[in-house]
């Protein structure tokens, strides 16, 4: 019996997003990946005594834009607001963060399931900044000495997006972080890198019997990087408050930690103790006052995200699922865009693109916005298959080899000799020699059996290299034969 | 009384202080008799009167996103208790 036959599960998500700025949010510091450690750092972003924070304009342009995106009301006025705790990746023992009137609040986005459509409500998002990195000098948080504070990354401007507890399954989860994910991608807020931190999930589970309306109580677990950590981190989690639940006993309800190397969460139930923020107004910022007008500036900017996108090409004849996988990054969706822009077959190119150009992506590991060959190209490949100068099978030997040499693909084709043989005579000449040399074939043919006719068709591409045009050979052969 | 002896235990702890017994008991009597004084202005009528965010008349005071250098990592680290190979080194946590 699953845990699902006998709980419900209710999540919510809180997911802390790098802004795509070149500075940090309060100094001039870099926000530079990779730098060797504690080199972008100032005193402002050290905390150290007698400076003053300025806030960067880009980060509120990208929150504002962000909330937008989310379908969020933009406050007219917000401020910022000290949260206050005492932790060695905080120089300053607070961290400059938005308490009770954040810049965007009831927003929302639409997930696919099973069942179709859900609307996922977004309650707020609030600009922050980030902390230090702690390396520890263990093997997992709870079991190092001494801990190396790195400060690159304090002050780095993060956008905190927290949604309403509105999930009840992980695949609801995962499609509501791809979404999220997809959006902020789409209208450049952020870089999106996974793999470097740019974006961290913090994921609040609860149980409660099923046909319960009351919620459960919840543990949060912080500083998942991955979607995987989150499937992982999700089904051990629910696994372990059901056991707790099924044992009669109460789930606890704190801060837990995932532990990648084992796929379990840990208890951080000692920094629990400390959950007291004294959230009070930062005097060293003013507060903004966002009038409308920067609000619609901003709203011009937004480009075409992801769900208009996929409505778009489904116009356009491709499948719900094609749709789905071209617009599954924007850097795909913009190449296929750009293609679409030069060649008249959109379920074709579609294939292609899908197919041949992002299996030769992946195997000479490369990324889309890096790839050797333009949109143009790959639009003119297709454009020749469907003037039939080139027959499909053709085309695959040619993808790669422009692929390898960054040619077009009509030159490839003129320099060696590949266009199809779309010449009557020159086909007849094959075809006969075909007939001549089959003659079982050509009986049973005549005696009835279509099917003989493919085998014919086949020792004429063969005899061609290929290069005949197939349509044009089934026409000529069933005209020869009578 | 406006704070009791456990409000500023617990305010210690989240501030990494330890306290003595004598100190716990004379912080109490100082920041009782501090918050005594500031609840004078809970005889003001506020019933009308906007929340105030700020006490300075401004507004919106940003800066365009250009990168400054940063400072020397030797200048960062030299006034820390600690430091080991470019880190701040600091005891454990948690
Ligand atoms: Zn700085």
């Amino acid at each position: 019996m699953s845990v699902f036959d006998r709980y419900e599960m209710v999540c919510g998500v809180e997911t802390h997003v790098e802004l795509a700025t070149k500075t940090k949010i309060f100094c001039g510091c870099t926000t530079e990946f990779g730098g060797e450690q504690n080199t972008h750092v100032c005193p402002v972003c050290l905390g150290l005594p007698g400076v003053l924070p300025v806030l960067n304009r880009e980060v509120v342009n990208l929150a504002i834009k962000a909330g937008l995106a989310l379908n969020c009301e933009i406050a007219e006025f917000s401020k910022f607001d000290r949260k206050n705790y005492y932790y060695p990746d905080l120089p300053k023992n607070y961290q400059t963060s938005q308490y009770d009137l954040p810049i965007c609040k009831n927003g929302w986005l639409m997930i696919e399931t099973a069942e179709g459509q859900k609307k996922i409500g977004i309650t707020r998002a609030h600009m922050e900044e980030d902390a230090g990195k702690l390396v520890h000098g263990g093997e997992t948080i709870t079991t190092s000495d001494e801990s190396y504070v790195d400060y690159n990354r304090t002050g780095v401007p993060l956008l905190e997006i927290v949604s309403e507890p509105d999930m009840r399954s992980i695949s609801e989860v995962l499609a509501y972080l791809e979404q999220l994910v997809q959006i902020l991608e789409y209208t450049e807020v952020s870089d999106c890198r996974l793999e470097q931190g740019s974006v961290r999930f913090d994921i609040n589970v609860s149980l409660r019997p099923r046909g319960s309306t009351e919620l459960g109580i919840r543990t949060e677990t912080k500083n998942l990087n991955s979607f995987s950590s989150v499937r992982r981190c999700m089904e051990y989690e629910i696994a372990r408050q059901a056991e707790v639940l099924d044992a009669g006993e109460k789930v606890v309800q704190e801060t837990r930690t995932w532990d990648e190397g084992r796929g379990i969460t840990l208890s951080l139930r000692s920094k629990e103790e400390a959950h007291d923020y004294r959230y009070f107004p930062e005097p060293d910022l003013v507060p903004m006052v966002i009038d409308r007008e920067w609000v619609e500036e901003i709203r011009k900017t937004l480009p075409e995200l992801p769900a208009a996108r996929r409505e778009r090409l489904q116009i356009l004849g491709l499948s719900a699922y094609d749709a789905e996988v071209i617009t599954s990054s924007k850097g795909l969706a913009d190449f296929f865009d750009k293609a679409l822009r030069q060649c008249e077959d959109a379920k074709s190119l579609t294939n292609w693109v899908m197919g041949d150009f992002t299996r030769l992506l992946k195997a000479n590991e490369v990324s889309v916005v890096d790839s050797p060959i333009s949109p143009e190209q790959v639009a003119e490949m297709v454009n020749l298959i469907e003037k039939g100068t080139i027959s499909g099978k053709i085309a695959k030997s040619v993808i790669e080899e422009m692929f390898a040499t960054g040619k077009d693909a009509s030159v490839i084709v003129k320099e060696k000799g590949l266009a199809q043989i779309s010449d009557e005579s020159a086909l007849i000449k094959i075809i006969d020699e075909v007939i001549a040399a089959n003659p079982a074939s050509v009986e049973d043919y005549r005696a009835g059996k279509e099917r003989a006719i493919g085998f014919l068709v086949g020792q004429v591409m063969k005899a061609s290299k290929g290069q005949a045009n197939p349509g044009l050979v089934n026409k000529l052969l069933k005209e020869r034969l009578g | 009384m406006k704070i009791s002896r456990k409000d500023v235990e617990h305010v210690a702890l989240l501030a990494r202080l330890e306290l003595t017994e004598q100190e716990i008991e004379q912080y109490t009597e100082q920041l009782d008799s501090i918050l005594e004084y500031a609840a004078t202005l809970d005889r003001l009528d506020t019933e009308n009167v906007e929340p105030t965010a700020h006490a300075v008349p401004l507004h919106n005071v940003l800066r365009a996103d250009e990168v400054k250098s940063s400072i020397e990592r030797e200048k960062a680290l030299q006034n820390s208790p600690d430091a080991e190979e470019g880190f701040y080194r600091v005891p454990r946590i948690v």
